[in-house]
């Protein structure tokens, strides 16, 4: 286990993270990507305000293929935060200790994927202002959500979720807040993180709480984010299309959830610890664990494709067969052969140990995942819509320059707040890499 | 103004969990109760010396699960049985299967809610005033030094006391004002 093992005692621990965001350092690369974060938030704002203007008529969506880039964008923004969660709460609760130098960044990706993914659903709702009517509460319309929908379920996942993950993070901060405000130079920065760390101060029933409520949070995480990317299946899986009601569904979702986020997990790990020099935490041990998960995850949604293929033949369902004839060589054929080179080619060079610790080459494949998993999504929502069971309402989808604005826009707006993210908190659980060092390494001064 | 400063208690910084824990037991030999101990990270070992951890954060986390899933499956049956009833499909209006997602999700988000309160209440958070705060030093406590507070409630006598601490060879010793 000492491999895994960050070498530094407290004080060194102290020192370097709250470093990072009490002097920002390197602030070249930090203000590079904030101006492109900034510029692709506005053309983001821009899309929402034309959208509140003119409705969701200014995507490409028509009927038959209502739903393609907004749906797929959600989809695969919420899939994004569920290897956060997994990295921060499944491996506490299995010992992994290895995972305390990544839980903090995996959390902070949880929560502003999570925040990105959830606006989607509500601009295309068509009249985005009354979103709140998903929520059940007496009104004088005398109605209420239909419950047996699967997008109420929904509804009730992407909410339950974020606040969650809101919650889990935040705690895990605390202490953390309390160390930078007691390293903060300037009185502006004591004052931001002191009412941000709540006043904490260490005391050891505090931690015995503190610790009880961590093993909780976690106990419940993992359950939740099976269930809300099984909801999220459900959406489709609920509907009668030829290649949507399916039962592999939930699981095929959960699986190709982590495999993305295992994918943006490495592809914001690896430049964040090359720009602050933190290979010392984030160790190669740790880009080798990961693109192990991610191998592992991508081969259980190769799977699922292998699965869908088969299911629809064996099945004998002509509109099945017809759909995944389509799928392989319809007008979407190329979406599906590109999602096949991302996502079951490119990562079969991660059984070889020595490319796992090559941090270029884990970024590309994880980059090539991460385009390939957006195409999956959108491969199975328009590539089942726009090929239902009425030949006479077959028809093409093509995006328009705004159904681009909100897929750039909303990675703009992660960018956006990741990078505020690693500006002003600590981007490692100090907390937790204390843990790691033994009581006798934490020698003072 | 009198000369006499009011005292919350004396506090001993330590630079090892282990010198901590050495301290707290000798000053426990020594019959001393009112121990307040503040570390950079949680320590197994005091559980141990000090009080045994209560379950109070996961019994409200099992209050809250409760009360958030049978709640959701009041107003699910309230809202679709009773006061709107809408035939779908020919099923039942009591459609227990579906209404067990909204509960599930409910039941999370209430049970990760009510832990997250029972801990800063537990913990009297937020509080953002202090005593031992005003000691210098105790910037450290957050980072990478273990302090150890001897209430003045002991009733002990101050020089006594501080002299007890001076004796288990502190990094400091400060008196912490009210």
């Amino acid at each position: 286990m000492t491999a895994h093992r960050p070498g530094n005692a407290y004080s060194a621990i102290s020192a370097r993270v709250s470093y990072l965001a009490l002097q920002h350092p390197h602030s070249r690369p930090w203000w590079l990507a904030m101006i492109v974060a900034l510029l692709l938030s506005g053309w983001f704002v821009v899309g929402v305000i034309v959208l509140l203007a003119r409705g969701v008529g200014i995507w490409g969506i028509d009927i038959p293929v209502a739903w393609a880039f907004a749906i797929t964008d959600y989809v695969w923004w919420i899939a994004i935060g569920m290897a956060g969660t997994f990295i921060s709460a499944a491996l506490f609760l299995t010992r992994q200790s290895w995972r305390s130098s990544l839980n903090r960044y995996a959390e902070a990706m949880t929560v502003f994927a999570v925040s990105v993914s959830g606006l989607f659903p509500i601009f295309h709702l068509g009249r985005p202002w009354f979103f709140y009517w998903l929520a059940p509460y007496p009104n004088r319309m005398d109605v209420w959500p239909q419950w047996r929908s699967a997008l109420v379920w929904d509804f009730f996942a992407i909410l339950a979720y974020l606040l969650v993950s809101i919650m889990y993070w935040y705690v895990g901060l605390i202490p953390d807040l309390a160390t930078l405000r007691d390293r903060a130079a300037t009185r502006g920065k004591q004052v931001f993180y002191g009412l941000l760390a709540l006043g904490w101060r260490g005391e050891a029933r505090h931690w015995q709480r503190f610790e009880s409520l961590s093993l909780i949070l976690a106990g419940l995480a993992v359950p939740l984010v099976f269930s809300v990317h099984s909801m999220v299946a459900l959406d489709f899986s609920e509907g009668m299309l030829p290649g949507w009601h399916s039962t592999i569904f939930p699981p095929f979702f959960v699986g190709g959830a982590f495999f993305s986020g295992f994918a943006m997990a490495l592809v914001l790990g690896i430049p964040l610890r090359y720009w602050f020099g933190l290979q010392d935490f984030i160790t190669d041990t740790h880009l080798d664990k990961l693109a192990k998960m991610m191998l592992a995850a991508g081969l259980f949604v190769d799977y699922g494709y292998a699965v869908d293929i088969f299911m629809a033949y064996y099945s004998g369902d002509r509109y099945e067969i017809a759909g995944i004839a389509a799928r392989l060589g319809g007008a979407y054929g190329w979406v599906f052969w590109t999602v096949v080179a991302c996502n079951v080619m490119s990562i079969q060079l991660l059984w070889s140990p020595r490319i796992r610790r090559m941090p270029v080459v884990v970024f590309v494949i994880g980059l090539l995942v991460l385009v390939g998993m957006w195409l999956e999504r959108f491969m199975l929502i328009v590539g089942s819509l726009y090929h239902g069971y009425l030949p006479s309402s077959h028809g093409m989808f093509y995006p328009t320059q705004w159904d681009i604005a909100f897929l750039a826009g909303s990675m703009g707006l992660f960018l956006l707040m990741f990078l505020l993210f690693i500006r002003w908190l600590p981007v490692l659980s100090m907390v937790e890499l204390r843990k790691l060092a033994t009581p006798e390494e934490g020698a003072g001064s | 103004m009198s000369d006499k400063v009011e005292h919350y208690g004396c506090m001993a910084l330590f630079g090892t969990g282990s010198a901590l824990i050495e301290a707290v037991r000798t000053l426990q030999a020594r019959g001393y109760r009112e121990l307040e101990v503040y570390t950079p990270c949680k320590l197994d070992e005091l559980d141990r010396l000090l009080q045994p951890p209560s379950h109070r954060v996961a019994w409200a986390a099992f209050a809250g699960g409760a009360i958030g899933g049978i709640g959701t499956l009041a107003l699910e049956y309230y809202a679709a049985v009773i006061s709107y009833p809408i035939r779908v499909g020919g099923r039942p209006f009591a459609s227990w299967p579906a209404f067990i997602p909204p509960a599930l999700e409910m039941t999370f988000l209430f049970a990760a809610g009510a832990a997250v309160l029972a801990m800063l209440i537990g913990n009297r958070l937020p509080q953002w005033y202090h005593p031992v705060f005003h000691v210098e030093r105790f910037v450290r406590v957050s980072q990478d030094e273990f302090a150890l507070v001897v209430n003045a409630q002991s009733g002990e006598d101050t020089e006594h006391i501080l002299g007890l601490l001076r004796s288990l060879h502190p990094l400091s010793i400060d008196q912490v004002p009210r």
